[in-house]
């Protein structure tokens, strides 16, 4: 499903060359559930910005579902991130102003989905995720957990197949990270690819792939099966 | 499959949440906007009411007016009676006369004007006298107060009858009776047959303070064969032409081919007064539209705060999959809303300026022209536009990982 040929992603810093992806070959089969580790700066957040189309390669190819996505102009990019991708954030970012409901409404809003269709949906991921008596509520009436589960809701409330986390849990205490880590473990149980970047060793280990990276390379780029 | 675009109601709603989001900036917005909008249609209502208070002034002086005045006017140059050194023909009573044998023409009045001592028992004092006939109470639209107006009949009978003004009335009689009394004026006898009404504040006589006599016993009282004016009421408004070629050509046959009098319509001053405060209409119309683009400066400068302020956001549309196209969109939507708006505000405070203008200056019609009020608004959206077109470019090419980063 995910494929890529020898990625790079250079960062021009003054006149220095940060090389942010280092020859990243990786192939990730649908439905996979991965975990990225690795020390800070070793490229993790760069590599799922890129898996997520939110930034484009160096050089290289990557291919989603066949396709080679690098040469999509930015407008049929941002489309497929609407339908095939969903991004769950270390801080969130839920729209302050607009209500748990709004904000999970958003991609399909974006997707020009007409509201008599969005209500059911958005109903229902709430549902799902024990969030509907709160769905009026403003994030910062919410506590951090709630948040990042009406993040998740609306990650996945376009139906998407992969599900990128970038430290998911990094600003929540121990009970909710493992709430929302069992959230995403479930999603991915119900066939969603889930590709979550962490620094937490406990919590990488409990996927079933590891992926370890250090300055901008893989170390084990190729399938591990006897994780 | 969905259409990949946002529906205009969800953009909408997205946007005025945004705009209730940061109340301080939409409302600075708004003001700039409004005061913009208020200007023009303020400034506008003044020029136009102008205009309007010109028009109506020269409407009290009659309607479809010819008027004919001896002599040529200085303006069309040498002629043959300046060269010859003559002095241009007087303009007689048989003049005037002849004039009312056109179709064309409804009313006719002579006038002659002059100053003479009157006196009533032992008050007396200067007066404006006017020589005319029984026609000038219609074409002035006049009102009596009292008694009536000069009598109709033969123009040359100097009959020694008059009419006075109010203010003359009040200071000859006093709290006595003036209708039927004789007067003085200078050394002849005239009975009072008429008290005139009308406020008659037109251009150049003030009615209050004149007192009217038959045109003919005017002209002997100055001893002058020669009127001083001769106006025409034409029957329409397309008759003004052909009675003022009439007149003309008439004069000039009894005056032995000698174009020696000056005949203006009252359309064409008008029209020269409507020009003059129409185009300074349009003046402060413009110079307050710039106004307007001051505001577009500051909605710039404001979209642009609001880009940076909103970065993190911006970010998280992208990575839900908003297209370029699509956050220009929602930019360019916020500033529209914000632009009428703010011009809907504006013409509100406008419109209240205008009624404030004509509450206090009541005779000042002070109304905004709808050219204006439209122009404002299409100025006032299309600066909106124009002046968000950067701000929502900038937005669109933000890069999504750095603006996620941002806080
Ligand atoms: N926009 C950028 N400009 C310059 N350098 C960057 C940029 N983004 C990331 N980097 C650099 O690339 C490397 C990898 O960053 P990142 O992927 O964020 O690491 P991680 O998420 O593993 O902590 C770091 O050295 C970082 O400084
Ligand atoms: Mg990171």
């Amino acid at each position: 499903m995910i494929d890529l040929e020898h990625i790079h992603r250079n960062f021009q810093v003054g006149d220095q060359t940060v090389r942010a992806l280092d020859d990243v070959n990786l192939h990730i089969e649908a439905g996979e559930y991965v975990s990225i580790m690795g020390p800070s700066g070793s490229g993790k957040s760069t590599l799922l910005n890129l898996l997520g189309l939110l930034d484009r390669p160096s050089s290289g190819i990557y291919r989603l579902n066949g396709e080679d996505v690098t040469s999509l102009s930015d407008t049929q990019q941002a489309r497929v991130r609407n339908r095939e991708i969903g991004f769950v954030f270390q801080m969130f970012h839920l729209v302050p102003r607009l209500s748990a409901e709004e904000n999970v409404e958003l991609p399909l809003i974006l997707a020009g989905i007409p509201p008599e269709q969005r209500r059911p949906r958005v109903a229902a991921v709430l549902e799902g995720l024990h969030l509907s008596n709160r769905r009026h509520h403003k994030p910062e009436q919410l506590s951090g957990g709630q948040r990042q589960r009406v993040a998740i809701a609306r990650a996945t409330v376009t139906n998407p197949k992969v599900l990128l986390a970038d430290e998911p849990t990094g600003n929540l205490d121990h009970k909710s990270g493992q709430d929302v880590i069992r959230i995403l473990e479930d999603l991915n149980h119900r066939g969603i690819t889930l590709i979550m970047v962490t620094h937490d060793q406990e919590m990488g280990q409990r996927a079933r792939r590891q992926l370890h990276m250090l300055d901008g390379r893989l170390l084990n780029g190729q399938r591990n099966d006897d994780a | 499959m969905p259409s990949q675009r946002t529906r205009a109601g969800d953009v909408l709603r997205f946007t005025w949440g945004a705009l209730r989001g940061y109340p301080t900036r939409t409302l600075l917005m708004l003001i700039a906007m409004a005061i913009g909008v208020a200007a023009v249609v303020v400034l506008t209502s003044l020029g136009e009411g102008a205009r309007r208070y010109v028009s109506n002034e020269f409407a009290s002086l009659g309607t479809n007016l010819i008027i004919v005045i001896p002599g040529r006017s200085e303006t069309s140059g040498l002629n043959p009676t300046t060269l010859m050194g003559e002095t241009p023909r007087p303009l007689t009573l048989r003049d005037a006369m002849a004039l009312q044998r056109s179709f064309h023409v409804r009313r006719m009045s002579p006038v002659t004007v002059g100053q003479a001592e009157v006196s009533w028992k032992s008050k007396s004092r200067e007066v404006v006298i006017m020589g005319t006939n029984n026609e000038l109470l219609a074409i002035r639209h006049w009102q009596m107060a009292q008694g009536r107006f000069l009598p109709k009949g033969e123009l040359e009978r100097a009959t020694p009858v008059a009419v006075i003004g109010k203010k003359i009335r009040n200071e000859l009689f006093g709290a006595s009776r003036a209708l039927g009394q004789w007067i003085r004026i200078g050394d002849r006898r005239f009975r009072v047959i008429g008290v005139m009404g009308s406020e008659g504040r037109s251009i150049g006589v003030d009615v209050q303070d004149t007192i009217l006599i038959p045109v003919a016993s005017a002209m002997q009282l100055f001893n002058t064969p020669s009127l001083f004016r001769i106006l025409v009421e034409a029957k329409s408004r397309s008759a003004i032409e052909p009675a003022k070629k009439f007149a003309l050509k008439t004069l000039q046959e009894r005056h032995q081919g000698i174009r020696d009098v000056t005949v203006i319509t009252q359309d064409a001053v008008l029209s020269t007064f409507d020009r003059v405060l129409g185009a300074l209409t349009y003046a402060v119309g413009g110079i307050a539209a710039i106004s307007l683009a001051v505001a577009g400066i500051l909605i710039m400068n404001v979209m642009l705060v609001a880009v940076s302020q909103r970065t993190s956001e911006i970010g998280l549309l992208k990575a839900l999959g908003a297209t370029p196209h699509e956050i220009v969109r929602l930019f360019l939507a916020e500033a529209m809303l914000l632009s009428l708006l703010g011009s809907l505000l504006g013409l509100l405070l406008g419109q209240l300026g205008s009624l404030v203008v004509r509450h206090s200056f009541p005779e000042f019609p002070a109304y905004a022209p709808l050219w204006a009020t439209l122009a404002a608004v299409i100025v006032a959206l299309l600066t909106g536009l124009v002046f968000s077109l950067m701000p929502a470019r900038q937005a669109s090419r933000l890069d999504a990982v750095m603006a996620l980063q941002k806080r």
